[in-house]
């Protein structure tokens, strides 16, 4: 462990060098320097209680889910759906029913544009999204629009990256079938104001899905309080395994949807004239699943909830309010996203160095950040530039490896100069 | 590894960064090429005036890290007046040397792309310009569209 760390974070309460301690993979060096990891806005690294969860799993009690009569059977069916009432706490949701297991943000999104969506779609029909959606929030709308005849309208944001409640406003009406946004920007950093533009939506009667990749790892969500329709994350971020993730949706809408995808465990009865259709969540979860990987995300959520939300999202806003101030000082570099309010990404520029050559030079000295469009090149378009530099925090990252960062990003400075 | 990084980061490549040779669009241009990184947004837009087998002018436009930047330049620099046939098997030799054929030559002018070999991950930001003059060759007089991804 790194002697610079502060024990305690004074912002929040949390001891993080305990935190840092819980990641074999944070204990090493890159390059000949101590890793740094500020690439948590792709996917964060997992504490010891997340590959253990896995590994237990898999050395002591796996065996496939809802199948057999037989021991491990069962014990793998119980802790796999014991982590629906660990996500319906993380997320304050009503029911643990309303909790579906996906491969993850992007298959969520695909979901509800396929099973909720798309019956409801006339040619004519128009979806709200923002312009400063991930990919995996555009593509899948793309894909219905051009099958339905229907429009994706898209709300601008400022230069400073936020969104405009009375723009929102005015682009919803009676065309409009579906609000689909981002809650926190992965390019940006932006918190949107995803109750308010619920309301706008509910007002009239259009329902809306929050995507939620980037807030839950970051701060106490609550679908009822921003009451949402949908509300979809990766387990990856939340630091547990990739390739799973939940889509979480009010009952009597997954009550009313047909399945996406078909197949076993998603069935009552079977027979060749017709099958019936197992209820909400199970409807939507065909075939076997990825069960070590739900068990490993259901104890990454348990962990961060032992944390508390609050205390990490208070960590977090000190990082970044720190690199906010340190990097904003610094001649030749520009951040990219200066909304009002913000959780865990710093997307920056700089005058003579493409976000490439930062990237490497950064590598160099041990400081994993990412450059490049981060999936979201609607936001590149909208800043006339081709990329971005991001470093973006995770609850394990310190005030220290915030210096590293500047420094890195002055020695940077230095050699283009 | 900060050896390695100097090594990358020398100042030729610094140097064809901050002040490109050859950065214009030919006009007319006999043929095109352009390349384009779609991982990190990097685009390169060669031209070339190409009579008899030689290439009387060749240019590059575009927007791209200092590594793509930098090999694009040194690129132009070394093909100006070449023969394609001379041309093509500069690039297969490039190609080569970027693939791991430490023993292949290369002009001295693009000697100073050989560190990139050290940086797996940017390995496609110095092919991004040699990507778009295959293209541009292979086009034969149409626009030619590369892709270094993947
Ligand atoms: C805001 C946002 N939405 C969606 C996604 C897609 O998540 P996944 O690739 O885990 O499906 C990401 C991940 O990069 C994201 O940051």
């Amino acid at each position: 462990m790194s002697q610079v760390d502060p024990v305690v974070s004074t912002a929040s309460g949390l001891d993080v060098d305990a935190i840092r301690a819980r990641f074999p993979i944070l204990q090493q060096e890159i390059n000949g320097k101590p890793l740094v990891y500020l690439d948590n806005g792709a996917t964060a690294q997992k504490p010891d209680v997340v590959i253990d969860a896995v590994s237990d799993c898999y050395r002591s009690y796996y065996a496939n889910i809802h199948r057999g009569v037989h021991e491990l059977s069962q014990r793998s069916t119980t802790a796999f759906e014991a982590v629906r009432g660990t996500v319906q706490r993380f997320l304050n949701a009503p029911s643990e029913d309303e909790v579906v297991f996906t491969r993850g943000t992007t298959e969520g999104i695909n979901l509800v544009a396929n099973s909720f969506v798309r019956p409801r779609l006339q040619a004519g029909d128009e979806i709200l999204v923002t312009g400063m959606e991930h990919h995996s929030n555009i593509v899948p709308w793309q894909l219905l629009c051009d099958a339905t005849g229907a429009k994706l309208v898209v709300v601008p944001f400022s230069d400073a990256g936020e969104l405009d409640l009375d723009d929102v406003a005015a682009r919803i009406n009676k065309r409009t079938k579906f609000v689909s946004v981002i809650h926190v920007s992965n390019a940006l950093g932006t918190i949107n104001p995803v109750a308010e533009i619920v309301e706008l939506a509910h007002a009239q009667d259009v329902p809306v899905l929050v995507d939620g990749a980037q807030s839950a790892p970051h701060m106490p969500v609550d679908v009822q309080a921003l009451g949402c329709d949908f509300f979809v994350f990766s387990g990856h971020k939340t630091y547990g395994p990739s390739g799973v993730g939940v889509l979480w949706g009010r009952y009597e809408l997954l009550a009313a949807m047909p399945p996406w995808h078909g197949g076993g465990d998603m069935i009552k009865t079977v027979t060749f004239e017709r099958s019936e259709f197992a209820e909400p969540p199970q409807r939507f979860e065909a075939g076997t699943p990825n069960i070590a990987g739900v068990i490993g995300m259901g104890a990454g959520i348990e962990w961060l909830m032992g944390l508390g939300l609050d205390k990490v999202a208070a960590h977090e806003a000190d990082l970044l309010a720190y690199a906010h101030e340190q990097v904003s000082a610094m001649e030749g570099v520009r951040i990219i996203g200066n909304a009002r309010r913000k959780a865990a990404a710093l997307s920056f520029v700089m005058d003579e160095a493409h976000p490439h050559d930062i990237g490497t030079i950064l590598d160099n000295d041990g400081v994993a950040i990412r450059s490049g469009h981060h999936c979201a090149q609607p936001v590149m378009q909208r800043y006339g530039i081709p990329a971005t530099a991001r470093a973006s925090f995770g609850v394990y990252n310190t005030r220290a490896e915030v210096d590293q960062l500047v420094a890195s990003i002055d020695k940077v400075r230095r050699l283009f100069a | 590894m900060a050896d390695d990084l100097f090594k990358l980061y020398q100042d030729v490549i610094l140097e064809h960064n901050r002040k490109p040779r050859n950065y214009v669009a030919v006009d007319p241009a006999t043929h095109r090429g352009h390349g384009y990184n779609p991982l990190c947004g990097d685009s390169i837009e060669l031209t070339l005036d190409v009579r008899d087998g030689v290439i009387h002018a060749i240019g590059f436009q575009g927007e791209s890290c200092a590594i793509a930047t930098a090999s694009a330049s040194l690129l132009t620099d070394t093909l100006q007046g070449c023969s394609v046939d001379e041309a093509e098997a500069i690039t297969a030799r490039f190609r080569a040397v970027m693939d791991g054929q430490d023993e292949e030559d290369l002009p001295a002018g693009l000697e100073p792309l050989r560190g990139v070999r050290r940086f797996p991950s940017r390995i496609k930001c110095a092919r991004l310009a040699w990507a778009s003059l295959e293209a541009a060759l292979a086009g034969d007089g149409e626009d030619g569209a590369a892709s270094t991804e993947g």
